[in-house]
């Protein structure tokens, strides 16, 4: 048996799930203040101490950037004198923020062109030059960017050596090449706000251990991220920012897995949103360029998703318009089905007969049609924004506002499986393992692809798959325009079952 | 006349609408040029008319691939290695600098450069717009000398290029990108001041500021239907309409009924209806609710020669009926001086690949 959790907002969802892949039990908790209060009484909610792993998604990093609150100030190192002096770090990211996360900025020597040759040669004693004012200045969290490190790391794992030995162990470095993919300013973002994270992941990690414990559960623990495979407790403490996009991705992938569709849109709708993605063979379609989060720039991997402001908290005007203001995680004390003096857009659904939820005769005197068929108008239209293409679509419907939508105009096929309130912990348990592979290569397609493929394989087996089980998931070849030498980037991503031998040996 | 971080933003976006979904990465460039008026203060912008007729008005950009210029992001220092060749070679000092093309990545990084030099900004530009070669210029048109010409890099590695054509100059630059890292810093078709006013694309920079506050009406507004040849579905009180758009690196033509709404040398901006961010031809897809403009070139594209140069026919698009709307205006600049250049056969220098249109 194995045990999903998804750390949300709001809500704490958990569910089990039996060797069969049968879904045993679900609970629902309110998230508390120190997080782990609601990942405990979500696991005491199971009763299972007999699991074989436990997988938990949570959304507790990304809220730290949201909110700007419990960051550590950052030191940027980047790589490529004399390239890229028009923008140090930072350049782009909001006022707010750079304020709580810059620490310092370092432009130094080293860095490669797009065809691996290098830009400058990396000079040791300024690095340690670097190291020197980073101590003095008592920063603990080091980002390392270089140019074209998706191309050549190495002058990023030779200057994380250089300032190691100098910073000892107490330091955190966090590497570009591990976290992002071409594009400088983007890739360098996520890796600060990564090393922001860092000492938050090391106290965030421990807290769901104990919880664990506490429990008495005695099953490795693993976090899910943003692609929907997952990763381990050291992965986790040093990549935090990996995690940002769980939620919604466990959500799709929990649909797919409840539904028995590998290719459909998904719509979660939640209390104040409606977060709609599509699936493609089982995983998220990701977003193809840059992805803002928290307003700050940043191109790490993250599900396309477009959220519209509907959910089942949803105030209703007098026009019969819904959202987006929202009564939220306040929804059984304020909809008008639970005692309370708020129309709601869960008491629309309550009135039309599609739920069971408080008092029906609280709203007996509601005419709901016209609402609902707003709702259902702007959930389509969002639906129709996402898809590729004119083809039927399957729409699978999750989350608790669920309740809202019966069917969707010019969708024939929708669907709300069982356990569609928890597909969010559904997502996290069945998580698989993957590895990844993103860098620009030269040479005939054939051989660099066969290359591209074997090295993701590997990848994934080395994170933790199971050797036979593991497939390509996903091959992207750009051909880089303007470039000489038939330049082309290659993205392989391979998953595989998790092997939990592998895993405890 | 300035240029500060407040106007910045207004102009930048003019510079993508004017890079008719071409042009290279504005982001990146737009955040150099903040960056470059933050350290050094606004730049002057200055008319034709203000400029000692003797002293040099250097056009300034740069070339190469945006996949690059995301990952290698600009030097400090490009700037003044190009000016330094330059007054060498011409033996004249730089009195202003002028963006080489006003459309895209470059129209920006122009006021970055002028930030770091402390050199005024002329309201001009070679293109009008972005046009996927370098001699693709007024300077062309009107007889100016490519050559000589600076091709250089952050570290002051420096290529001269000099008695070529414009076509030729455009070979030997793509040639000189695979040692540069892909991307390359250039200056041509050098203009002393008393040339700018009949030689260049006129009011560029006014013109992407004002772009940048106020569009025209779209053509069309509605949603992305199909990628692979771009189909856009009218929605609202488009509904039951349906366009074609023909791309290359920009947006060259928008059919409807087999006729064309807009057509290269004109100017096809595709606006992320959302956003309002102009939607570059990469990232067009599927589904995108968008509106379409059309904004008129500089009249000289539209004479004979400037449509031999930049026209539908440069890009593979043969047989299109004129637009009824992008006639040369009477009383616009007079043609070019044909023949100060001898051009070298076509067979030689082949323009990028299009698709036909065959509606």
């Amino acid at each position: 048996m194995r045990i999903g959790i998804d750390v949300g907002g709001t809500n704490t969802d958990a569910a089990l799930i039996g060797d069969g892949g049968e879904v045993l039990a679900t609970v629902k908790s309110p998230t508390t203040e120190d997080v782990t209060g609601g990942v405990a009484a979500a696991l005491a909610g199971l009763g299972a101490t007999q699991v074989s792993a436990v997988m938990i998604g949570t959304t507790h990093f990304v809220n730290a950037l949201v909110e700007a609150a419990r960051l550590e100030p950052v030191a940027a190192v980047r790589l490529g004198l004399p390239a890229t002096a028009a923008l140090p770090p930072m350049v782009d990211w909001p006022e707010r923020l750079r304020k709580v996360v810059e620490g310092a900025s370092y432009l130094c020597h080293g860095g490669h062109e797009y065809d691996g040759t290098p830009i400058s040669e990396l000079d040791p004693e300024e690095l340690r030059r670097v190291a020197a004012d980073i101590r003095a200045r008592g920063l603990r969290s080091v980002a390392i960017s270089s140019v074209f490190s998706p191309v050549s790391d190495s002058s990023e794992r030779r200057a994380a050596e250089i300032l190691a030995a100098e910073l000892g162990q107490e330091a955190h470095l966090s590497l570009s090449c591990e976290i992002g993919r071409v594009g400088l300013l983007a890739r360098e973002n996520a890796t600060i706000v990564n090393a922001a994270l860092r000492p938050l992941a090391e106290r965030a990690v421990a807290a769901f251990s104990q919880a664990l414990k506490v429990a008495g559960i005695d099953a490795p623990l693993f976090l899910s991220q943003n692609d929907g495979t997952l990763m381990d407790l050291s992965r986790a403490t040093r990549y935090p920012v990996a995690t940002f996009a769980s939620g919604p991705t466990n959500s799709m992938r929990g649909a797919a897995y409840l539904s028995g569709l590998t290719d459909c849109a998904v719509v979660d709708i939640g209390g104040t949103t409606s977060d709609v993605g599509i699936l493609v063979g089982g995983f998220p379609r990701e977003a193809s360029g840059e992805a803002m989060v928290a307003e700050v720039r940043t191109n790490f991997r993250i599900p396309d998703v477009l959220s519209i402001g509907i959910g089942g908290g949803s105030l209703v005007a007098e026009d019969g318009s819904v959202g987006p203001r929202s009564v939220g995680y306040r929804l059984p004390e304020e909809a008008l089905v639970f005692g309370g003096g708020t129309l709601t857009a869960t008491d629309l659904a309550v009135a039309a007969g599609h739920a069971d939820i408080g008092d029906p005769s609280l709203v007996a005197g509601l005419d709901p049609a016209r609402p609902l068929k707003l709702i259902a108008d702007r959930v389509a239209d969002a639906v129709d924004r996402m898809r590729t293409s004119s083809d039927p679509l399957p729409v699978v419907l999750v989350g608790g506002g669920s309740i809202l939508i019966r069917e969707l105009p010019g969708f024939e096929d929708v669907r709300r499986p069982d356990h569609y309130a928890v597909a969010n912990a559904v997502g996290a348990a069945i998580a698989q393992v993957g590895g990844e592979v993103d860098r620009v290569f030269s040479g005939p397609r054939d051989t660099v692809l066969a290359e591209a493929k074997a090295e993701a394989v590997a990848r994934a087996e080395r994170a933790g798959a199971r050797e036979g089980s593991v497939r390509i998931a996903d091959v992207e070849e750009v051909p880089l325009a303007y470039l000489p030498g038939d330049a082309t980037r290659i993205r392989v991503k391979a998953v595989g079952d998790l092997d939990l031998e592998k895993i405890n040996a | 006349m300035h240029i500060d971080t407040g106007a910045l933003p207004a102009y930048a976006r003019g510079c993508a609408v004017l890079g008719s979904g071409g042009g290279g990465p504005v982001t990146i460039a737009r955040a150099a040029a903040l960056q470059a008026l933050d350290d050094h203060g606004p730049v002057r912008v200055v008319q034709p008319a203000d400029l000692d007729p003797d002293l040099l008005v250097m056009p300034v950009g740069t070339a190469g691939s945006s996949a690059v210029m995301s990952e290698r992001v600009g030097g400090t220092d490009e700037p003044l290695y190009l000016r330094q060749k330059i007054e060498e070679l011409y033996g004249t000092p730089v009195a202003a600098l002028m963006a080489s093309e006003i459309g895209g990545a470059n129209g920006c990084l122009a006021v970055a450069w002028a930030a770091r030099l402390g050199l005024p900004l002329v309201d001009a530009d070679g293109m009008g717009r972005a046009f996927p070669r370098m001699d693709q210029t007024v300077m062309q048109l009107r007889g100016i000398s490519p050559t000589p010409a600076v091709v250089c890099d952050g570290r002051g590695r420096t290529v001269v290029i000099d008695h070529v054509s414009g076509r030729w100059l455009e070979r030997l630059v793509r040639a000189a990108l695979e040692p540069f890292g892909g991307q390359v810093a250039t200056s041509e078709y050098v203009l002393r001041g008393h040339q700018v006013a009949s030689s260049t694309a006129l009011g560029s920079v006014t013109r992407a500021l004002r772009l940048g506050t106020a569009l025209p009406a779209p053509l069309i507004s509605g949603k992305v239907a199909e990628t692979g040849s771009i189909l856009v579905e009218g929605l609202g009180p488009d509904l039951g309409r349906l366009v074609r758009v023909e791309a290359g690196t920009e947006f060259l033509a928008v059919m409807e009924d087999g006729a064309p709404l807009a057509a290269v040398p004109d100017v096809i901006a595709m606006l992320d209806s959302r956003t309002g961010e102009a939607v570059d031809t990469e990232h067009v897809r599927y589904g995108l609710r968008v509106s379409i403009v059309r904004v008129p070139c500089d009249p000289v594209w539209h004479t004979p020669e400037g449509l031999r140069l930049a026209g539908p026919e440069a890009f593979g698009l043969f047989a299109l009926p004129a637009p009824a709307t992008s006639s040369a205006p009477p009383g616009g600049p007079p043609p070019a001086a044909a023949s100060a250049l001898r051009e070298d056969p076509p067979a030689a220098t082949p323009s990028p690949p299009q698709r036909p249109v065959t509606s």
